[in-house]
Order: C-alpha cells, then sequence, then structure tokens
C-alpha cells in the first residue's frame, strides 16, 4: 500500500544521500522524494511516497528514524492529510488546437505561463489522480515536455470543538 | 592559545580517555603523526595493513567496552579499513576511525590518493563526519565519541582533510553533547515490563535467547539473577557467548546452525522466548516461518528497527539490557515463588533428555589424526584457570571454539559474526592484548583465515603482543569443504588449500614462537609450553582434514530438523579415502 511519510532533517550536505542510500540499501521503493527548507533554515522537510506493506512501512519508519540526521518522522497515513503535486506540462498546439488546450487548462484551473506560436507551457497542482487526467486529455494535442514535482503533503489538523479548546489554552 | 588541528585532535583524544591507537600513516596524515610522535600519553601500534588496524580497535572495544580508535590515511587507507568498519558496523562495536583526507581545496579534484571517505563509509557507519574547518574539530570529535558508544554502539568515521590538521584554532572541548535527531532510549516502557513479567511467571517452557547486547550493555548479572530466580535455561548467540557462563547448570551453550541440540529443540518447542539483546539473525531463526513456532515472543533491544525486523514479536521491550532487566528482576522478585519450578518440571526433564541424548560428539582415535575438537577442548582445560580472552577468526575453527570453549565471563569473545570476516581473528587478539598487556589472549584461527592478516605478526612481533595462536589446521577451507561434501556432491572447488606456508617457519621467520604437535600425545605439551612463552606463538596443529562440524541446521532449514552426524554415503567415501593426510593432492581430489 502507498504511504506517505513526512521527514524533517538536518540541513546539511549529505542527508539526502543518507536517506536515498538507506531506501536502497534496504530495498525500500521511493515512489517520490521532494525536498525543501523549513520556517527553520536549519531544517529541510522531506515528503517521501513510498509504498510496502505494513511491516516494511514500520521498518521505513524505524530506520528513518534511526538516521542521526533524522529529527523527526510522521507516516501522514496515520491520519488524515492533504497532498498536492505540480506539473508543468510543455504542450505542442498546432493552430486549431490552441483553443482546446486553453479549455483543458479552463477545466482543471490549470494555468499557462508560457506560449509560443507553437506550444503552451500549462501548471497544473492537485492530487495524481487531477494531473494524471490532464496528461490523458492534452496528450492527443502532443506533450513536448513533462516535469513533475512530486508530491507534497501535510496532516489535517484535527477538529476540536471550541470547549475542548478553551480548557487546553485556559492551562497553558 | 592556538592549537593546530592535530594537537587539537590529540586533546580530544585524551580528553576521551583513549591509551592507544591503531595506526597507519600517508601523506595527508602526516601532521597528525608528527604531534603524536612528540607526545607520551597516547601508545601509537603501528599495523602492517589499515584492515588490521580496524580489528585491533575491534578486539580492543570488545574486550574494554570502551571504543576503540584506529587512524588511517586518504585513498587506499580508507578502502582497506571498510571491511573492519563494515565488520564493527554488523556486531555493534563502538569503534571510532579518524581517515585522513585531501586539502579541502582538492576534495573532488580526483587528487591523488583522494577517495570519497565519507561517501564510502556511509552504509558501513553508524555515522560519519566530514570536518571541513579546524574550528569544529573538537566539537565534531566529541559527538563521534558520544555517537559511537551510546544507544546501539557502532563505527563513526571522522574524515580530516590534511589543511584542516594544519590549521589553527583555539582548543574548546565541549562538555556534553546534544544531537537533537539522536535520543537513544534507556528505559524500557514500564507497562511492557509489567506484561512481561507475567508472561515469564505463567509460562511452562521459558527460554532464554540472549545476544551480544547483554555483553555490550553489561547486564549479565542481571541476566543470571534473572535466569537463576526463574529457572529458565539459557541459549546463547554466536555474539552472545560469555554473556552467561558457559559451565552454569542453566546454559543451553550456543544455539543456531551450529548450536546445541538442546538449544535449538529448546527454543523451538519452548512457549516463551525471552529475547535480550540479540536480533533474530537468520543464522539463529533458520526458516523464519517456523522459528519457534508455538511460543510467544518478548524482545529486549536497544535498536527499534531490530523488533519486527525478521520476527513478530508480542511483547517489545525498547531499552537498554540492562535497566530492562533489572526492573525486570524488581517485578518478578515479589512474584516469583517456588511454583514455577514445579510448574516447569517437565520442561526441564525433556532439556536433560535432549542434553544426554546428543551431547557434543567426536570421536578421537589415540593414534589417529588429531581431531579439531580435541584441541580446542583441551586448550579451554589447559587455560581457564587463566581467564583467557579467546578470539576466533571465521569457519568451522569458530564453530568448534563456540561448542568447547566454554567462557565464564563476557567481554572475553572476539569473534567476527554478522559480516563473517575471515582474517579477524588475529588482529581482534592484538587489540585485545594491547589493552591487557599481562592477560593470556588466545586465537583459535583455521589455516585459510589466518593469512588473511597475516602480515600483522611483524605487528605483534615488534609491539610485543604476545598473542597466542592456535591454528587447526585441515589444509581446507573447513567450512567451505564441509558445504561442498553437504550440499555439492563433494565437489572441491578452490577450498583446497595445500600445505603452504609452513607456519612455524613462517613465526619463525617474523621473529615469533612456531610449535607444531604431530600426533595427539604431543598435543598437552605443546599448548602448555606456547602458552608458557613470553613471545607470540603459532601453534600448527595438523588436523583430520574431513572432520564436519555438527549439529548443523541448513541455511534455511528448520530449528528442530538438524543434522547430528555424516550422512552415511559421506561416512563411506571418507573411510574409502582413508585418514589421509592430503600430503598428496590427488589423494584428496579423488577423495
Amino acid at each position: 500500500m502507498e504511504h506517505i511519510i513526512s521527514v524533517t532533517v538536518e540541513n546539511k550536505f549529505g542527508v539526502l544521500s543518507r536517506i536515498a542510500g538507506l531506501f536502497s540499501g534496504r530495498g525500500f521503493n521511493i515512489e517520490s522524494l521532494s525536498v525543501a527548507p523549513t520556517l527553520d533554515p536549519s531544517m529541510s522537510q522531506m515528503t517521501i511516497v513510498t509504498s510496502g506493506d505494513e511491516r516494511i512501512i514500520e521498518q521505513i519508519v524505524k530506520q528513518l528514524n534511526k538516521l542521526i540526521d533524522v529529527i523527526k518522522v510522521v507516516d501522514l497515513n496515520e491520519s488524515d492529510f492533504v497532498s498536492r503535486e505540480t506539473a508543468l506540462i510543455k504542450v505542442h498546439t498546432r493552430p486549431e488546437d490552441r483553443a482546446e488546450a486553453l479549455r483543458i487548462a479552463d477545466i482543471f484551473r490549470a494555468n499557462v505561463i508560457d506560449s509560443t506560436p507553437a506550444t503552451y507551457t500549462i501548471e497544473v497542482t492537485g492530487d495524481p489522480r487531477k494531473i494524471e487526467a490532464v496528461i490523458n486529455l492534452l496528450q492527443p494535442l502532443g506533450i513536448k515536455e513533462l516535469t513533475r514535482t512530486g508530491r507534497v503533503a501535510v496532516a489535517r489538523e484535527s477538529i476540536r470543538s471550541v470547549g475542548v479548546q478553551a480548557r487546553k489554552i485556559a492551562r497553558e | 592559545m592556538k592549537l593546530t588541528g592535530a594537537e587539537i585532535f590529540i586533546e580530544c583524544l585524551k580528553r576521551e580517555g583513549v591509551k592507544t591507537v591503531f595506526a597507519l600513516p600517508g601523506g595527508v596524515v602526516l601532521k597528525i603523526f608528527d604531534m603524536l610522535y612528540q607526545q607520551k600519553d597516547l601508545e601509537i601500534i603501528l599495523t602492517r595493513h589499515e584492515q588490521g588496524a580496524g580489528h585491533m580497535a575491534e578486539g580492543y572495544a570488545k574486550a574494554t567496552g570502551k571504543a576503540g580508535v584506529c587512524l588511517v590515511t586518504s585513498g587506499p587507507g580508507m578502502t582497506n579499513v571498510i571491511t573492519a568498519l563494515a565488520d564493527a558496523y554488523m556486531d555493534s562495536v563502538p569503534l571510532v576511525c579518524f581517515s585522513g583526507q585531501v586539502p579541502t581545496n582538492l576534495i573532488g579534484n580526483d587528487a591523488f590518493q583522494e577517495a570519497d571517505n565519507v561517501g564510502l563509509s556511509r552504509p558501513c557507519t553508524k555515522y560519519n563526519f566530514l570536518v571541513k574547518d579546524v574550528n569544529d574539530l573538537a566539537a565534531t570529535i566529541k559527538e563521534a565519541f558520544y555517537i559511537a558508544t551510546t544507544g546501539r554502539p557502532g563505527p563513526v568515521l571522522v574524515d580530516i582533510p590534511k589543511d584542516v590538521s594544519m590549521a589553527k584554532a583555539d582548543f574548546i572541548y565541549p562538555n556534553s553533547v546534544s544531537i537533537r535527531g539522536y535520543n537513544p532510549v534507556y528505559v524500557g516502557n514500564k507497562w511492557q515490563i509489567k506484561q512481561a513479567a507475567e508472561a515469564i511467571t505463567k509460562a511452562k517452557k521459558p527460554i532464554l535467547y540472549v545476544g551480544g547486547g547483554v555483553v555490550f550493555s553489561g547486564a549479565s548479572q542481571e541476566l543470571l539473577e534473572l535466569a537463576e530466580m526463574t529457572q529458565i535455561p539459557v541459549d546463547m548467540t554466536l555474539m552472545g557467548l560469555g554473556a552467561f557462563p558457559g559451565e552454569h547448570p542453566l546454559s543451553m551453550g550456543m544455539m543456531g546452525m551450529h548450536g546445541t541440540y538442546q538449544a535449538n529443540m529448546a527454543v523451538h518447542y519452548s512457549d516463551l522466548v525471552i529475547a535480550v539483546g540479540a536480533r533474530f539473525d537468520d543464522r539463529v531463526t533458520g526458516k523464519v516461518s517456523e522459528f519457534c513456532p508455538y511460543a510467544k515472543i518478548i524482545h529486549i533491544d536497544i535498536d527499534p528497527t531490530s523488533i519486527r525486523k525478521n520476527i513478530n514479536v508480542d511483547i517489545p521491550i525498547v531499552g537498554d539490557c540492562k535497566a530492562v532487566l533489572r526492573e525486570l528482576n524488581q517485578i518478578l522478585r515479589a512474584t516469583v515463588n517456588g511454583e514455577q519450578k514445579e510448574l516447569r518440571k517437565s520442561w526441564w526433564d525433556q532439556i536433560r533428555e535432549w542434553e544426554r541424548d546428543h551431547p557434543l560428539t567426536y570421536h578421537q582415535e589415540k593414534d589417529g589424526p588429531i581431531k579439531p575438537q580435541l584441541v580446542v577442548k583441551r586448550l579451554y582445560e589447559l587455560t581457564k584457570g587463566r581467564d583467557p580472552i579467546v578470539s576466533t577468526d571465521v569457519g568451522q575453527h569458530q564453530m568448534w571454539a563456540a561448542q568447547y570453549f566454554k567462557l565464564a565471563k563476557p567481554n572475553r569473545w572476539l569473534t567476527s559474526g554478522g559480516l563473517g570476516t575471515m582474517g579477524f581473528g588475529f588482529p581482534a587478539a592484538m587489540g585485545a592484548q594491547a589493552a591487557f598487556r599481562d592477560r593470556l589472549v588466545l586465537c583459535i584461527a583455521g589455516d585459510g583465515s589466518i593469512q588473511m592478516n597475516m602480515q600483522e605478526m611483524a605487528t605483534a612481533v615488534v609491539s610485543k603482543l604476545p598473542v597466542k595462536i592456535v591454528i587447526l589446521n585441515n589444509r581446507f577451507h573447513g567450512m567451505v569443504r564441509q558445504w561442498q561434501d553437504l550440499f555439492y556432491e563433494g565437489r572441491y572447488a578452490s577450498s583446497y588449500l595445500d600445505t603452504t606456508p609452513d607456519f612455524v617457519k613462517l613465526a619463525e621467520a617474523y621473529g615469533a614462537v612456531g610449535l607444531r604437535p604431530n600426533k595427539v600425545a604431543d598435543l598437552d605439551g605443546v599448548l602448555k609450553e606456547a602458552m608458557a612463552t613470553d613471545k607470540p606463538v603459532i601453534v600448527d596443529v595438523p588436523t583430520y582434514p574431513y572432520e564436519n562440524c555438527y549439529p548443523m541446521i541448513p541455511a534455511g532449514g528448520c530449528n528442530h530438523e538438524m543434522i547430528l552426524e555424516d550422512p552415511p554415503e559421506l561416512k563411506k567415501k571418507q573411510s574409502q579415502a582413508g585418514l589421509v593426510t592430503p600430503e598428496d593432492k590427488d589423494t584428496v581430489l579423488t577423495a
């Protein structure tokens, strides 16, 4: 089963290769991986999309935790989360297809971020199914280039009733 | 006052209480060696190969429980020490390895003797550092020792570029270390420990399965108390030998592929396995799906990744063995009473029956070729009064040593378990001898594996490390030959080594002592003579070449299905070959 694991790591050189080495050395899958700094510049946030049965995921989480440069590991599948991915799609457009390309972009609330007489570059953000759908629709027009960011994800904040929150604040 | 990087390095080692550094110089570490040359506090043992330096540091660490330290140069120095790092990583040995690196401005330029030391060692160290600024050096070394020796111990590499060892900085040694991503858990979960205690009190057929973690955490006393209080038999892994007294009536000896019959049967038929500081290695579990099928499993380990990695566990307890066992004993003291002994009577009857029916056996003819088991047994009996430290290489001799050398105390057993590194034993013994100059240090080796680090004999002689090597010389890679006999229809592909070199002459060439008993009657005398010598000694014992090590669980087999002796067709073949000592190669190859 697919899992999204959010990993907070030290922002140092070599950390990415420690993580990548862990996955390749132990035969775990990486479907996508994205890294960027957090609000605190000494830390980076990684979102790793991986798959495996319950025992493998447990090992992945434990092995990540064991790495000294890893500060925090959260298996987002343990609760509710939202995830997004961005794709940049450069579509080849003949004059008769240009309107169709714009229409598809419009349906999916995608943006055209660059345009030449023969191409559009379309930016689309969403869950992977949405991106797949856009790609499928644009494919007949002719996709020249495609680049995807890999997914980023964040846990949904749990919703508390007002009363509980008030008590908590009072205690703090 | 500002110090150079090399001086800071030395100051840091002194603060960490390091006494001995196993080292081999080279271009980029010369500044450090130059400073080491001008001081008196640290002893430098110059090895003949970097692998030897690494294994010596391991032997030192295993015997003392403190971090072993080695120092190598860049490039080939680093690649040579990798085997020792990988070995230490597998067996959780605290080790700090310092490597030289080309100057920072040349890193990445394919400079002379450059290697990506951090990249090379990443998969076989607990952590590694490249120090790019001399101002970070002291703090980095402090962190390196902290990481190597805490939690589940392991090797740490510190890579020091040449310019960093020469640049100057203020020396400030931090008093403490805090790493936000590294917080080993020592105290076990109280509720889980309570569950474990309850399971132990109720179990009818419990067994303790004890690994190297008990040795490293110094939990032998707690283990002894637990076993005696609850009357639970104790199985030891190869790494756990010495954690529990080998001659204690509760000791079942070693378990696993070449473990004793009672140890493997007991674990298979038990209803409660209490794993302490062990990791369910495939050489212990055999076929995972049929490992102790009737048992509930309690697993105590400091490394959370060990738990549920290979085997499903019912009561996991993450924590230091010593702390957890102490807590467990405290609870059990209040609950355990005479009832358990009654409850487990039939279990003990069964175990004693297994012991009686299939003890470790070998057959020694009075005038026949010397059997390897006899050598280990006599060595044990002749030296046990001196509380020796014993190292081994890897192979048949290692298994016989594990079966017949019944260690009474921990930190006496130096062997390469996880990685199975031939060539480990001799340098490891020297490392232990460097730590304990007055103790008797034995190295039980095979004629194949001793040759893998033979060059260190020069180090042993020059540095006055009087290790006593006993070679069980069967002129084969014995374990390979055994597998070929059992599983490859006796085709001895590349396992026959012939009788070179002459180890007695070789020892003499190095300035050590070489001895050889030629028949059974000479054995005791020669061993005694060796033990009485104050120089390094090689005792080259020609042994029966076709002896196989039993019991044996074939790889991937079940623990209760052991091979206990040579299969009939193999016996027949051996009797046809006669008791050859294969001076004549043709006899062996057609045998």
